[in-house]
């Protein structure tokens, strides 16, 4: 599962630009994936010029 | 109150596409509303801020309160650090995004258009099939805001488009992860692009050097999508800046995405435009979007007009749009991308023998299509490749 970093982001919109499904809301200083839609194809963790996503275990339940 | 109106033309986004189609449409005699969703047009600045001298003075003129510098030649370094001096036929600028930006919303607000900042556009209407303006938040209230025509010009995010249906997803190995730091304290030769090109320092990009005057440069490279994920953007530039400009200060930085594609093959639908990045519209080859961004804005903004002045925001009437793009520009996008296929596949080694040999053309006899002609000259393989993408020329 993919997470942000906090604090890190600096809002620029790529990681918007290249996700396939289009779960990333991004406002002026605001950033937050919506889970529902996230395929988990981390192509937002790849593309970051800045490192803000994280790719971490999800705990089982 | 702006919230209660209904628009002829909605325009999402406050970048140079954004407030150029608003400024045109607005000539046109059309109502336009322009939403951006940061507290200021024009920051924060996404961008190295190149722009040529031909291309800004199409729609503005030159103005020594948003030039930082004033271009007149290039130099491009290879992976081995041997060097390419170029003298600019056409001039070119390093701009004060944050003054250019703002006084092409001015304009656009003096020909009557309404801007609002902090207003956060996202979703569309749909009557009939056909988009009908836009909702969205503005200082926490909900608004929905109903247009004849919508016009994307929401940059690189491009979600306008993708809501109506459109394609607007950037390609991985098309999509340049950016960052850039203005540096000062530092000496650079005011009147020079640099660009470096190698694998080492940013594959699949090059990093650039763009002097803000004679101490002081917005320092850059963007990474292709393909590379990025084994290192990131930062990585590359902290290596660079270390290791040749330690004692700079950073009294800048900004990161972005860069779509460095072809034209969208579809950028219109019913009731809908998009222009600038949102439409792909960077030079592919150069990653510069800022006069292409207008050029879109410009034609967006007069087809717009003339939709409204019709009674027709059918696909079919605004495709005028699209053909009017790539009757000035948007074919030559085609070849630029193969060209930046083209260089992106040569490795550090074929980099560097071509420019060894360009390196023996006398400097006052050296032109672009000079220097390629000894490139193609060096490496056969791409021949095939340059002769294709210099068909036209």
């Amino acid at each position: 599962m993919i997470e942000i970093k906090p604090n890190k982001c600096d809002f620029c919109g790529c990681c918007v630009g290249v996700c396939p499904v289009d779960c990333i809301d991004l406002k002026e200083a605001d950033i937050d994936i919506d889970y529902n839609v996230c395929i988990d194809c981390k192509l937002c963790l790849y593309i970051c010029p800045i490192e803000v996503f994280e790719d971490v275990e999800t705990a089982e339940i | 109150m702006w919230k209660q109106q209904k628009f002829d033309l909605i325009i999402v986004g406050g970048g140079p596409a954004g407030s150029t189609a608003a400024r045109f449409a607005a000539i046109g005699g059309i109502s336009v509303l322009l939403l951006e969703k940061d507290r200021d047009i024009g920051v924060p600045v996404r961008c190295g801020e190149a722009a040529s001298d031909e291309g800004l003075r199409i729609f503005v003129d030159p103005d020594t309160r948003w030039i930082k510098s004033v271009i007149t030649k290039l130099r491009l370094i290879s992976p081995s650090e041997h060097t390419i001096d170029i003298d600019l036929k056409q001039k070119g600028y390093i701009l004060d995004r944050r003054i250019f930006d703002y006084d092409l919303a001015q304009y656009a607000a003096d020909e009557g258009a309404q801007i609002v900042c902090k207003a956060y556009v996202d979703g569309l209407l749909f009557k009939d099939g056909k988009v009908a303006g836009v909702t969205g938040e503005h200082l926490g209230e909900r608004f929905e805001v109903e247009s004849d025509i919508v016009i994307g010009a929401d940059g690189v995010e491009s979600r306008v488009g993708r809501w109506a249906g459109l394609a607007t997803v950037v390609k991985m190995k098309d999509m340049e992860s950016a960052i850039q730091k203005t540096i000062a304290g530092i000496e650079v030769d005011e009147h020079r692009f640099d660009f470096y090109m190698s694998r080492e320092w940013a594959p699949g990009g090059y990093l650039w050097i763009f002097p803000k005057g004679p101490n002081a440069a917005n320092i850059g490279l963007g990474v292709s999508g393909k590379y990025s994920r084994f290192r990131s953007a930062q990585r590359y530039l902290d290596d660079f800046l270390a290791k040749t400009f330690p004692d700079g200060s950073v009294i800048s930085s900004t990161v972005g995405g860069v779509p460095c594609d072809k034209t969208l093959k579809k950028f219109v639908t019913d009731g809908l435009m998009l222009a600038g990045d949102s439409a792909h519209m960077v030079n592919p080859m150069t990653g510069g979007g800022i006069v292409p961004g207008m050029r879109g804005g410009m034609l967006a903004g007069e087809t717009a007009v003339e939709a409204i002045k019709a009674g027709d925001t059918s696909e079919k009437f605004l495709n005028r749009y699209p053909k009017a793009w790539h009757k000035i520009g948007g074919k030559n996008h085609e070849r630029f991308y193969s060209i930046k296929e083209a260089i992106f596949r040569l490795t550090d080694k074929e980099l560097d023998s071509i420019v060894a040999a360009v390196e023996k053309i006398s400097p006052d006899e050296r032109s672009i299509a000079k220097v390629f002609r000894k490139a193609v000259f060096k490496k056969p393989s791409l021949v095939v490749d340059v002769m294709k993408v210099f068909a036209g020329i």
